[in-house]
């Protein structure tokens, strides 16, 4: 009986035990049910391409192939020879072979005059830093003189430029497209500029044409395509982390439409850039990485580097001066900071093959254009470093509002090779320290303030190093919802007193659909910090939208500093330098100013993270509770209760063991 | 102990009505909390369309021309006659093919068309006549004396849908005899001219599966790409060696000239896109070996599935669509290894020098070291000849696209499909494997996609997916009755239809999704509130029964 009474209440806590257990593996047996969608089409030795897979009906039907017989399978799945009669059936009479062959020779003698209408460069600079690292910036230019948009013509037929690419800017109608992947954070105040600044993660922006009516859809599907081609994840771009700048982002190519409905800008600060994004990037250049520059881009040693930023740029260009037509420009760079004490093992000597692992032997045989720079500027007489071979050509160029020297080594001609036919070149540092450089005039930085997990601050740090000029710069900054921005505690300041923003572009954010837009127009006070912060609070996220390891924190994209910066040029007017007195009174014009884009650093912020085995928790103690009130409850209903007689008590009990004891009669 | 008993019955009816509150109130509570939506799917019209009655009818013409019949017999002429044949070519599946014969005499514009001098000629005036419809058959008797075929030809298929039949001569006796001699003739015409029963069953081999299939229709079939709404067609230039050779190719011209033509006669059957690229350094995947008896490099047919390898993964997939790609590779060898030959299984080379690979695509190699001396300064600029190379292309994507190679039966001329690379009753033919394959696929698709919604109860079915499957539903009947009718360009436009909406509904990404749990975490979760609450009431029941036995046998052992 007692057992019976007892059982619900043992066994309930026995079950909870076990059906912790049991749901504790989640094993997935739907997948088991539907069919592989895998097409088994008879050509099993043919690797398949990795294609997005974001649309489902992409895969081929899962009846394929799976109805034959082995034997016939092999007759049918085979590589068989082509039998063609090449008299009588494709040559569709004698008529179209005569046209075709005539057209042919025709088509060819124009081409034997005129050049190819695209056109393939590579170039490859080397920057000395004063850390003692080295920074190399490849940038390899295709250039398309069509039209992908032209009137009742399809553009089909692909030489230089990538075909995967040219689909994507037909069928999306994009007029421009910026992507970039980046490894690491470029340290500003370290490094000086980069020639094209990256944020960290993955960063894209595109400007559709102005006849694409609807943007969103045609965004959507193009980062998931995108992301096919690159094999990164920017299928996990979708609303919640797209913006429309109303100024940062401006076109860079040709043409007049400025609304910024067609443009759409995303950032993946926590994407991991890696070999299989190199690899797809690669695969673009005309030359893949069999000659040319290219062969330098080996994976192990570019990703054993401080900093590694690739990136494809697409844009309209012009043909030529009067701009009557446009041209296609495609540009891929690649950009990587090697580590004087990681690759370098901290001896200041840098070659090719230290670098890369690789020396030059030839250039890409279909480029126009094949050269290497090396930054020479502050090494006029060799008393920084000594480069060897030394090269005759020097060449001067205005890069970021500075003028820079550069070592020219053309690889088309084949003197540059020398005896070896290799070249490797090699960088040997002479002084051990070397004075710091000059501070670039604009940097930026960011950090979050603030304890707990409810609260918060973000402060953004913009600095202006230029001794005497003011300048705007526009910072946008892109907060993902579950931080919710307090707008009102918005403040800029600048040495000590409120600094008003000219212009502020603010597009609050809705939850689970769209970030925080913040977009201001600072004037930045000469050799000043101004600091912009403001107030957030962490929200409380639904349980399945934590991503798998939530405790890591979660991230807020780089804010963008953007501006027009006074040159350098033009603040080299203490004529320190010998120069004739008749160009040094006014400051030069044309030089005066020079766009620059800053990132700063991306957040990473915690937010407040749950147990994540608290659902089953809650639902194991409450059943427990509820089944052990119902238990009581259901004995007190159903049970029989009988009036007993009441046995005999401990102390009469005790009494009578004494009086057996003793002989006396019990009680 | 009358107390007792009173409490005790008090306890039994409370178990009673908690059990009865439990099973009325408790349980469609729970049942209706859980529930997912599921749309209603047509059930009883899909296992219709799996057991499949499949009725093809063609519509042949038989005309007499001047000659081949006497008055009497003319006048008897029947006007229409109609054939038809079954076949049961699986539990579920059964064909019926009924061919709808009329007769007549030919017209008097007719006649002076088949005047013409050459059988050529005279098909091409008689197609300014009159254009039959897509998928019938017209076949001209001609006298038995008649220039216009050749020696020893019984019968010429012209570019059209039109065929010239020599009659026989002597035709004294009835007209049940004249068209009894004629009627296995005009059966041949019309399975070279629209479909045999070996093409049918060829395309429904997905559905019937290990069904006794000619090895060639089995091969034609497996070769060929599946029905698709669109193909990507991508033309590739493989140029190994940038750095000897320059080359150059018109494609934009050639695709114009000769596939162009093609593409075009084929746009009710699905939709294409042609593009061109050129890849540098692409190399093949094994190492040709040099033979000293021709001094050449050769490559054997065993090697060739591993040459694509390696070109595969920079041939890229179409980022703009996602319709099969048919992949054409022109690949010139480097100037070490040249020239290259490919050898088939009897070790002899192949004149095209070219191979093709089922569903995939095909490869050709193209040397052009005859093209310079051995003192050529390099690079050399090299024009290539498309005309050639677009030969073996044109052959290997009438392949692909599953136009089979008609074996005519002995006695029969085939007009060469000329400058659309097709001709009308190829077309045909094509468009019936088609319809019949779209119908089969898309039949397939819709009932396995019931089978597994039925198989996974608590799998949510949107209310889009159930309009995805009523439209391939309806599609499907649509085509199979316009089939029945003889429209076969409806029927295969109902079909693409059909394989569109049910490739959809089977796709759709809220299908498979992994908030479907198994059944057994479900009840994992339940078990800590079901089992103590259920335990209780059963026993107290079993008790309450147990009781009541006991109670019975004792009344039945006082009764007795």
């Amino acid at each position: 009986m007692a057992a019976y009474r007892y059982g619900p209440v043992l066994l309930l806590g026995f079950v909870a035990l076990v059906s912790h257990f049991v749901s504790a593996s989640t094993p997935n047996n739907l997948e088991d049910i539907r069919e592989e969608p895998k097409s088994t089409d008879g050509t099993d030795s043919v690797l398949p391409e990795r294609t997005d897979t974001r649309e489902s009906n992409e895969f081929t039907p899962r009846q394929d192939g799976s109805a034959a017989s082995p034997e016939a399978l092999e007759s049918g799945s085979r590589w068989a020879a082509t039998e063609v009669d090449l008299d009588t059936v494709p040559l569709s009479g004698e008529k179209a072979t005569g046209n075709l062959r005539d057209e042919a020779a025709e088509a060819f003698d124009s081409l034997r005059h005129q050049r190819y209408n695209d056109q393939f460069q590579e170039e490859l600079v080397i920057r000395p830093l004063h850390s003692g690292d080295i920074y190399s910036s490849f940038q390899f230019r295709t250039r398309w003189d069509t039209d992908f948009f032209q009137k009742g013509k399809k553009v089909a037929d692909y030489r230089l430029f990538p075909k995967s690419l040219g689909q994507v800017i037909t069928k999306f109608s994009v007029r421009e497209l910026h992507i970039s992947f980046t490894q690491g954070f470029w340290r500003t105040m370290q490094w000086g500029q980069p020639f094209l600044s990256a944020p960290p993660g993955a960063e894209l922006w595109v400007w559709f044409q102005d006849t694409v009516t609807d943007v969103d859809g045609a965004w959507k599907e193009l980062t998931n395509v995108l992301s096919g081609i690159f094999c990164a994840s920017l299928n996990f771009i979708d609303s919640t982390n797209t913006v429309q700048p109303s100024a940062s982002f401006k076109p860079l190519g040709v043409g007049n439409v400025t609304n910024h409905k067609f443009l759409r800008y995303a950032v993946l600060p926590r994407e991991i850039v890696c070999t299989e994004n190199l690899t797809p990037w690669k695969k673009l250049l005309p030359c893949g990485s069999k000659t040319g520059l290219a062969v330098l881009l080996k994976s192990e040693k570019l990703f054993h580097s401080s900093f590694h930023s690739q990136a494809v740029h697409i844009r309209p260009v012009c043909q030529d001066w009067k701009c009557t037509s446009t041209a296609w420009e495609l540009r891929q760079t690649l950009s990587v900071v090697f580590d004087l004490y990681t690759s370098g093992q901290s001896r200041r000597e840098w070659s090719l093959f230290k670098m890369f692992s690789r020396t030059l032997t030839e250039a890409c045989p279909l480029a126009s254009s094949s050269k290497i720079y090396v930054d020479v500027t502050d090494n006029s007489q060799g008393e920084l470093f000594e480069l060897s071979p030394v090269s005759p050509i020097l060449s001067q160029a205005v890069v970021l509002g500075d003028r820079r020297t550069y070592s020219v080594y053309d690889l088309m001609t084949p003197d540059t090779f020398g005896t070896l036919r290799s070249l490797n070149i090699q960088l040997r540092w002479k002084m051990m320290d070397v004075a710091e450089g000059l501070r670039p005039l604009l940097h930026g930085e960011r950090y979050v303030a603030g304890y707990g997990l409810q609260t918060g601050e973000i402060h953004t740090l913009v600095y202006n190093n230029h001794p005497y000029r003011a300048f705007p710069v526009l910072l946008l900054d892109s907060v993902p919802w579950y931080l919710r921005l307090y707008v009102h505690t918005l403040t800029v300041t600048s040495k000590n007193r409120e600094n008003k923003p000219s212009y502020i572009h603010y597009q609050p954010s809705k939850d689970r659909l769209r970030p925080h837009l913040l977009e201001m127009l600072i004037q930045l006070p000469p050799n000043s910090v101004t600091e912009v912060t403001v107030q957030f609070e962490r929200a409380l996220l639904k349980w399945t939208e934590y991503p798998p390891d939530p405790n890591h924190g979660f991230y807020a994209g780089s804010s963008v500093i953007s501006g027009l910066v006074p040159s350098i040029v033009a603040m080299d007017t203490n004529s320190t330098q010998e120069g004739p007195l008749f160009s040094s009174f006014f400051p030069c014009k044309e030089e005066s100013t020079y766009f620059v884009r800053v990132y700063t650093e991306p957040l990473l912020v915690n937010l407040p993270t749950p147990d994540f085995s608290m659902p089953y928790n809650v639902i194991c103690l409450t059943c427990t509770v509820v089944a052990v009130g119902y238990g009581s409850l259901y004995n007190l209903l159903t049970r029989t209760f009988q009036v007993e007689e009441p046995g005999p008590g401990l102390a009469k009990r005790l009494a009578n063991v004494i009086r057996r004891i003793r002989g006396v009669p019990l009680l | 102990m009358a107390t007792a008993e009173v409490e005790k019955q008090r306890g039994r009816y409370a178990a009673l009505s908690i059990a009865a509150m439990v099973i009325a109130v408790g349980i469609p509570l729970w049942w209706k909390t859980t529930e997912t939506y599921r749309a209603w799917l047509p059930y009883s019209q899909i296992s219709e369309l799996d057991s499949m009655n499949l009725q093809l009818s063609v519509e042949v013409e038989v005309v007499f021309s001047r000659g081949t019949l006497t008055p009497e017999q003319q006048k008897k002429i029947p006007l229409t006659q109609a054939r038809e044949q079954e076949h049961q070519v699986h539990a579920n599946t059964r064909l019926k093919y009924r061919y709808e014969t009329k007769y007549r005499t030919a017209t008097v514009m007719e006649e002076d068309a088949l005047g013409q001098p050459t059988a050529q000629e005279a098909d091409l005036a008689l197609h300014r006549l009159s254009e039959s419809p897509c998928g019938s058959v017209v076949v001209y008797v001609i006298p038995e004396s008649s220039a216009l075929l050749a020696e020893g030809v019984r019968v010429y298929v012209g570019q059209r849908r039109t065929a010239l039949l020599r009659g026989q001569s002597g035709m004294a006796g009835g007209l049940k005899e004249v068209l009894g001699a004629l009627g296995p003739q005009i059966e041949q015409v019309v399975q070279t001219m629209s479909f045999s029963h070996s093409d049918i069953t060829a395309a429904l081999s997905d559905r019937v599966r290990g069904s006794r299939l000619s090895r060639d229709g089995l091969a034609d079939s497996m070769r060929a790409f599946k029905s698709s709404p669109g193909y990507e067609i991508t033309f590739s230039l493989l140029n190994p060696d940038p750095k000897s050779h320059r080359l150059q190719w018109d494609i934009e011209g050639a695709v114009r000239s000769y596939i162009q033509p093609l593409l075009d006669k084929l746009a009710p059957v699905a939709n294409f896109s042609v593009d061109s690229q050129i890849l540098y350094y692409a190399v093949l995947g094994v190492n040709p070996r040099f033979d000293n008896g021709v001094s050449a490099y050769t490559l054997s047919a065993d090697s060739l599935a591993h040459v694509i390898n390696p070109v595969e993964a920079r041939l890229g997939s179409n980022a703009a669509s996602s319709n099969p790609v048919l992949n054409f590779l022109l690949y010139v060898p480097d100037a070490q290894h040249s020239p290259l030959f490919i050898r088939n299984h009897n070790k002899h080379t192949v004149p095209t020098n070219a191979f093709h690979s089922p569903r995939w695509g095909g490869i050709m190699v193209y040397n052009v070291n005859d093209h310079y001396g051995p003192d050529a300064q390099f690079p050399v600029t090299i024009n290539i000849d498309m005309a050639r190379v677009m030969g073996v292309f044109l052959a290997q994507l009438r392949l692909m696209l599953g136009v089979q190679q008609t074996r005519p039966p002995p006695g029969f001329a085939l007009q060469s499909p000329g400058s659309a690379g097709l001709t009308d009753w190829e077309l045909d033919r094509l468009l019936w494997s088609r319809s019949v394959e779209n119908i089969a696929t898309a039949s397939t698709t819709i009932t396995s996609l019931a089978q597994l919604l039925d198989q996974i109860g608590n799998i949510v079915i949107n209310d889009n997916i159930a309009q995805q499957v009523y439209s391939a539903v309806t599609s499907l009947q649509a085509a199979v009755a316009e089939l029945e009718a003889g429209n076969l360009a409806f029927a295969l436009q109902y079909s693409r239809e059909a394989i569109l909406a049910s490739e959809r509904a089977f796709f759709d990404p809220s299908l498979l999704h992994l908030l479907y749990f198994p059944d057994d975490q479900k009840f994992a979760i339940y078990i800590p509130l079901f089992l103590p609450m259920c335990v209780p009431i059963l026993l107290s029941l079993l008790n309450m029964a147990g009781e009541l036995k006991q109670r019975r046998s004792e009344q039945r052992a006082k009764r007795d």
